[in-house]
């Protein structure tokens, strides 16, 4: 494939998560920081918040489930959540995170079982969304930024969002 | 410690208990080309320093390296506010209770903006307050806080004017527009947009905190 025609795809494709509000600046700053000695800086920084939300929400979901719901608990996994999507630049989990613990100050546990649907929602979206950025399913299984490394072009950076 | 002035490695001991935040912290500072340690508690930390229980403020010890178990020297501790068990303060305090770390320049992140929460780092000796996720352009502001401990260990003195010029000349080649031109106080009364900490030359410093070169705290 072109190199043009897979950066216009990758730009464009990231431009519309951007636009939709599913990543921010902190996102750009990530790319920033990949370069060919840290090809996979993405990559890995992105796989390790699947890990540690997935954790998370299992933990926020036993917590949930518990006759005397232990709050103070419950904002610490939330405050870490939070935490974590806003250095990948995951905003909309970050914003649901960050009405979670209003919620969660009130200690009102239908609120929060509420708040952590919501919070599993927009995990996955964005899950989905940047597995699709970083592992596009085509022929040789490569994602669209190695594609476009393997065909000599270089990834594309979003400045304005920075 | 001796070290011959032309000895540009500097090395940071960045603390964070998140996995994330710690890699993304690494990373940011390799690219400054520092040398990097991470470690993910307090208590921790010390341990890497070479801290001892009994190690109080003596005004005999001037060094900044530890004369014990400390073998790398770092320049600059970079740690977490919020962590479990020790918090990022408690770590500041003990560093700066200990006649071996007290010189070793502390800077605190934190993902709140907390005024109060800055000003009491501030006053227990952090040199700077940097909101997370941190930047590329935080990591310029570093190296300042570095230099003058290592001015120190080579008996050079360091105006702080010059070093706050220095900084802020930085700043202006690299800042983000909005950044530069909000002041700490304007902050602190209640802009919560901006984040950057350090203040630019206009406002006059607050006389009590002398120290806090290139940063002025004003109190609520």
């Amino acid at each position: 494939m072109e190199v043009d025609q897979l950066q216009r795809n990758f730009l464009e494709y990231t431009n519309l998560l951007f636009r939709e509000g599913f990543l921010d600046g902190q996102f750009s700053q990530l790319q920033l920081l990949q370069d060919e000695s840290n090809p996979d800086f993405v990559f890995e920084v992105v796989s390790l918040f699947f890990e540690d939300s997935e954790r998370l929400l299992n933990d926020l979901t036993i917590a949930l489930d518990q006759q005397n719901v232990d709050f103070k608990k419950i904002d610490a996994h939330v405050h870490q959540l939070k935490g974590s999507s806003s250095s990948i630049g995951a905003q909309r989990v970050k914003n649901t995170c960050i009405a979670f613990r209003d919620v969660c100050l009130e200690q009102n546990a239908e609120g929060c079982l509420r708040c952590l649907q919501q919070v599993k929602q927009e995990y996955l979206l964005v899950k989905t969304k940047l597995e699709a950025l970083l592992r596009v399913r085509v022929p040789h299984l490569f994602s669209l930024e190695q594609q476009i490394v393997a065909a000599g072009g270089a990834i594309p950076m979003l400045n304005d969002f920075c | 410690m001796g070290m011959a002035a032309a000895d540009s490695e500097f090395h940071v001991l960045a603390v964070d208990d998140s996995l994330i935040d710690r890699k993304l912290v690494e990373r940011l500072l390799k690219t400054s080309s520092f040398q990097v340690t991470t470690v993910d508690s307090g208590s921790k930390a010390l341990e890497f320093l070479g801290w001892h229980e009994d190690d109080r403020s003596n005004s005999n010890e001037t060094s900044v390296s530890p004369k014990n178990h400390q073998e790398v020297e770092v320049n600059l501790v970079i740690t977490d506010y919020c962590m479990p068990g020790m918090t990022g303060y408690d770590l500041l305090k003990k560093m700066k209770e200990s006649s071996s770390l007290r010189n070793i320049p502390v800077v605190i992140m934190s993902s709140e903006n907390v005024p109060s929460r800055i000003t009491r780092c501030l006053e227990e000796g952090a040199e700077d307050f940097f909101l997370k996720p941190m930047k590329l352009s935080d990591v310029n502001k570093l190296m300042p806080h570095m230099m003058k401990t290592k001015y120190k260990e080579d008996n050079i003195i360091e105006k702080p004017e010059k070093q706050e010029k220095q900084e802020s000349n930085k700043e202006e080649t690299t800042q983000e527009s909005d950044d530069v031109q909000l002041s700490l106080q304007e902050q602190l009364n209640g802009n919560n947009n901006n984040k950057r900490k350090s203040i630019d030359d206009g406002l006059p410093p607050v006389r009590t905190r002398p120290r806090y070169n290139g940063l002025t705290v004003m109190s609520n």
